[in-house]
């Protein structure tokens, strides 16, 4: 009974989660539209009050595979992006007709056409499997945590807006979710065959002792899967269709949401292992994966006429640039070779990259999403074309947020890029491939620049097209400013997430026990190449 | 002192606000004047009040910012950095006055030129190399701006290829930073942190390191090189130059101005601030190859400014000649090799500003900048055409003008490379002759430009352009001023930088 108490213990705030998603779906169902209207603001009530029980409430004592600190970091950074992504989404789902004229009254109440009500409970839920994930200590939890924050997506992308290419994303969707989990279930089948157990801390403490091909298979097959989640190669390839079949909202919300779960995921799944993958297959997988990654989605990137799409494969560009901090791992212990600063810790450049990110692409979702052009949402370059001009308010948050997808100083995406990159440059003594995979990612960093350009040169270079006319919707306007504030303000004065993130991330893992090897000469000899 | 020289930095980035929210476009243009006069006033009494005989850092105040990887805000001024705050500053205002036609959107014009301004203070008065770093990125986006919104056709293409050349070579710049951060934390005296006082950074326990044969031996032979392009493409020099005929073709007239006055001496401060002191042994070993490199430029350039038939593409492509003299300069490790290219950075700030200026006055007129078209301008207006004169046999580098000094000291100090013996005497020989043939080439193209532009009757479509008005004589009345003065008196550049350079040469001169 104690064990069930404390599993509760930490869960507060996923409770509160479910059970404001229920209030919601019941509170969309309600006949006068008024209160109807209330769904979205209950939606972040609850919301809030799981933050203020993550911090507040109590907390778990042990069976967590990840330190407490990160836990909380992710689950605040969850509840901070939610609101932000909120404000952003909380006129959805607006451009369903059927529930829109049902909630202005012109047409007579009809529960089957009402979308709201279910639209935030899933949104609610999705949040609620993020922060699940991060408490996982049992490869069932695990999975369930992670279906529990994609199935939910699956719906919200179909009923996001009253258009067939939503739709037929959705279904996108949801085969190839359908397919990324099987091949990661398969993966975790093969994690509990080598080991006999799902229980996490066991399985840890089983692979210390044996060194077994089917564990590592494994654990490949289930990062293999979970690219599904953080949209990195091979799983990449929905993502431009589904983040342009989706209402801009929504694509925020897949931007970041089962990212930021995926990642959490892998770092749960690595710590598995007896050291940080420093060499071997594992390693090799993930430098592969970051490498690609990164390259086809800029590449990519360069050739879309869509701004939705173009950060579509800005997004999937990031994943790979985040896998290169998930790859040089925790930090070092012993100092010598400037390791051990605060720049050398990879966990805590891949949590707070994912916020930078977060926030710099919500901005860009937002102002995307508040611009409408003949009738439906900007999409394409020409619909963004001369923003500046009519709105000089949006074009500026694009402005900064695109910049700071670039990595441009002193943005927040600059600060993190180079917690990012310094931290595999950090490591570089385990393994020269990672000074390689930084030089990747910076020749990749200075190609994203040409197409995040292009939006900045539509917002400010081109003709007005005549035919935009703003949305209206105050929240999403409030949120692109926030960002925008954000994304400059915790760029100049970042200092105390930065610190955040790197105090959360204290990995147990055996080798952080043992003193890492730390080579601090020079960089390796090879470099010289030529 | 340190007060006013942050406030100096500071003080343009208030104008730039003031001037968003200025009630008219009179109002923006009149913050814009006040600002750069007070800055070039604030410039001015820093310069009377540094030491010269002490020389080094002075006015230097220090915070810190970002506490965890040892970043602070620290800014001082030099004798590298204050001649070049005082072209900048006096530069302004002219620009600012040039700009007064702009009629496009002038509130924003003038909020991202003050904005640029910030920027390039910024740059050469930072002390601190990630603050160095964060002041080169932001001068890019104004800039971007500026020629995007306010150039000519092709104006999206030029400001997204200057965006990128730049950024291309930041990022080298970053890989470099990374890099430092890693490694200087095992400098004898850094307490275990890493260092980006960037006078610490020249300092012997970080030479140590980097020293031939040293721990990160081969960290600083990449370190050199990646640095050294990053600024190449600043300053530019061939092969990375392409990006500033169009970046000048397509840019309004005053940008123009600031972008060959002031910009492009961002690369060459850079290297004399950061390349050649940080990694001194990799600066002789590879000294031929950079030498080489400015050769290149200088002929290169000067050949393809003569075979231009747009007037603005022959000015940019003869900063790009110009610019090849101080990566040679600099790159022949000789004190007056040394001296030689700072010199040339000051001069061609002003010549290459005022030649820009004498093309847009034109420009303005003529709509057109074909050389072919034009002809007999001096006749039209004998005034504009004294000045003109003056101007363009400034840049190329007539005695008695600013553009001499540079050129012939860089010249003397490259055959003075015989002398220190890294290199034989026949490479050294080589590139001396190639590059005073650079001198002829300058002569040719600027001669053969001014014939077909000056010389002759004038067009019969020149009687409906409006006359030279009062504050376009005295815009180039300044800068004209200026060249003869910095050409009879070139010690007032030496005056400021010598023990500066004493110190800074020590480290480099070949032993």
């Amino acid at each position: 009974m104690s064990v069930m108490a404390d599993k509760l213990a930490g869960v507060w705030p996923e409770i509160t989660l479910g059970l404001g998603a229920c209030v919601c779906m019941a509170l969309g169902l309600a006949k006068a539209s008024s209160t109807r209207k209330l769904t979205s603001w209950v939606a972040g009530l609850f919301l809030l009050l799981s933050g203020v029980l993550a911090i507040a409430g109590p907390q778990p004592t042990s069976g967590l595979i990840l330190p407490p600190q990160m836990v909380l970091y992710v689950k605040l950074a969850v509840v901070a992006v939610g609101v932000v992504l909120l404000l952003v989404a909380a006129q959805l789902p607006s451009s369903w007709r059927a529930t829109h004229r049902a909630e202005e009254g012109i047409e007579p109440f009809d529960p089957a056409n009402v979308m709201r009500g279910e639209f935030f409970a899933f949104f609610l839920f999705s949040l609620a499997g993020v922060m699940l994930t991060t408490t996982a200590n049992d490869l069932v939890w695990l999975f369930l945590s992670l279906e529990l924050v994609s199935l939910p997506t699956y719906v919200m992308v179909a009923t996001s807006q009253d258009r067939i290419r939503a739709q037929e994303s959705a279904v996108k969707y949801f085969f190839l979710g359908a397919l990324a989990v099987a091949v990661f279930l398969y993966g975790f089948t093969l994690i509990y065959g080598a080991t006999g157990f799902t229980d996490l801390s066991r399985v840890q403490s089983a692979a210390a002792t044996t060194t077994s091909p089917l564990l590592t298979l494994g654990i490949v097959l289930a990062i293999v899967g979970i690219s599904f989640k953080i949209a990195a190669v091979p799983m990449h390839f929905y993502t431009a269709d589904v983040y342009q079949g989706a209402a801009t909202p929504v694509t925020a919300f897949l931007a970041f949401v089962p990212k930021t779960a995926g990642f959490v995921a892998i770092i749960i799944l690595l710590s598995m292992l007896p050291q940080w993958p420093t060499h071997g297959p594992i390693m090799w997988l993930l430098w592969i994966m970051a490498a690609l990654t990164m390259t086809v989605g800029n590449v990519m990137g360069l050739l879309q006429t869509s701004v939705k799409r173009t950060l579509a494969y800005s997004s999937i560009a990031h994943s790979g640039y985040l896998l290169v901090g998930l790859l040089a791992g925790p930090a070092l212990l012993t100092s010598g070779g400037g390791g051990s600063g605060a720049i050398g810790n990879g966990i805590a450049a891949v949590l707070f990259y994912l916020v930078a990110y977060a926030l710099s692409t919500i901005g860009a979702f937002a102002v995307l999403g508040c611009v409408q052009v003949d009738g439906h949402e900007a999409d394409s370059f020409d619909d963004i074309s001369g923003l500046s001009t009519k709105h000089p308010g949006l074009a500026a948050v694009m402005l900064v947020c695109v910049l700071s997808l670039v990595g441009l100083p002193p943005l927040l995406g600059f600060i993190g890029k180079i917690y990012l990159f310094g931290s595999a440059m950090a490591h570089r003594g385990e393994n020269p491939a990672f000074v390689w995979l930084v030089v990747v990612a910076v020749l990749n960093s200075a190609v994203s620049a040409v197409y995040y350009l292009r939006i900045i040169g539509a917002c400010y270079f081109g003709k007005p097209s005549g035919r935009t006319e703003p949305q209206h919707c105050p929240s999403r306007r409030i949120a692109a400013l926030v960002c925008g504030i954000a994304v400059v303000v915790m760029g100049v004065a970042g200092n105390r997430l930065v610190t955040l993130a790197r105090e959360s991330s204290q990995l147990a893992q055996p080798s952080q026990q043992t003193p890492a090897k730390v080579v601090s000469d020079e960089l390796p000899t090879d470099i010289h190449g030529g | 002192m340190p007060t006013l020289l942050n406030l100096m930095i500071f003080t343009p980035l208030i104008g730039a606000l003031l001037c968003l929210v200025a009630p008219s476009k009179q109002a923006a243009k009149s913050i814009a004047l006040v600002v750069s006069v007070v800055t070039l006033a604030m410039s001015l009494v820093l310069a009377a009040q540094y030491d010269y005989h002490a020389g080094g850092v002075q006015f230097e105040s220090a915070m810190m910012w970002i506490k965890g990887i040892n970043v602070e805000y620290r800014t001082g001024m030099d004798g590298l950095s204050l001649p070049l705050i005082v072209l900048t500053t006096a530069l302004s205002v002219l620009v600012v006055a040039a700009s007064w036609n702009i009629e496009k959107m002038t509130k924003a014009f003038m909020a991202l030129y003050l904005f640029l301004y910030t920027g390039m203070l910024g740059v050469f008065l930072s002390l601190d190399m990630v603050l160095f770093y964060v002041f080169f990125e932001v001068s890019l986006l104004p800039m971007y701006f500026l020629i995007g919104i306010w150039g000519g056709p092709r104006k999206e293409y030029a400001a997204i290829k200057f965006f990128l050349y730049t950024l291309a070579g930041s990022i080298c710049l970053l890989v470099v930073m990374l890099g430092l951060y890693h490694i200087t934390p095992n400098a004898a005296d850094s307490g275990g942190k890493p260092i980006w006082n960037m006078m610490t950074l020249q300092s012997d326990s970080v030479h140590a390191l980097f020293a031939k044969g040293g721990t990160y031996w081969v960290f600083a032979q990449w370190a050199f090189w990646l640095t050294l392009v990053a600024f190449l493409i600043k300053l530019p020099a061939v092969p990375f130059h392409t990006w500033l005929p169009d970046a000048h073709v397509e840019a309004p007239t005053p940008i123009s101005m600031i972008l060959a006055g002031v910009l492009l001496k961002m690369g060459g401060y850079a290297m004399m601030r950061i390349t050649w002191p940080f990694f001194p042994d990799s600066a002789r070993l590879f000294w031929v190859c950079v030498a080489t490199l400015g050769v290149i430029a200088i002929i290169y350039g000067a050949l393809c400014a003569m075979a231009q038939s747009d007037w603005k593409k022959l000015v940019a492509y003869s900063s790009v000649s110009h610019m090849g003299y101080v990566t040679l300069g600099l790159a022949v490790l000789t004190r007056t090799g040394f001296d030689g290219a700072y010199f040339q950075m000051i001069a061609h700030g002003i010549t290459s500003a005022m030649m820009f200026f004498m093309v847009g006055v034109v420009y303005e007129r003529a709509h057109h900048r074909e050389i072919d078209r034009l002809g007999g301008i001096w006749l039209k207006w004998p005034g504009y055409g004294g000045w003109s004169l003056l101007c363009f046999f400034a840049g190329m580098g007539l005695p008695g003008l600013c553009g001499f000094i540079g050129e012939i000291m860089v010249l003397l100090g490259t055959f003075e490379a015989v002398g220190h013996g890294a290199g034989h005497t026949t490479i050294v020989y080589t590139l001396g002759v190639l590059a005073a043939f650079g001198v002829v080439l300058t002569a040719g193209y600027i001669l053969w430009m001014f014939q077909r532009v000056y010389m002759g009757l004038p067009k019969p479509d020149y009687d409906h352009y409006e006359p030279v008005n009062t504050r376009e004589y005295a815009i180039m009345t300044v800068l004209g001023v200026l060249a003869l003065v910095f050409g009879i008196v070139p010690m007032i550049v030496f005056h400021a930088t010598g023990v500066t350079f004493n110190h800074l040469f020590a480290m480099l001169a070949v032993q």
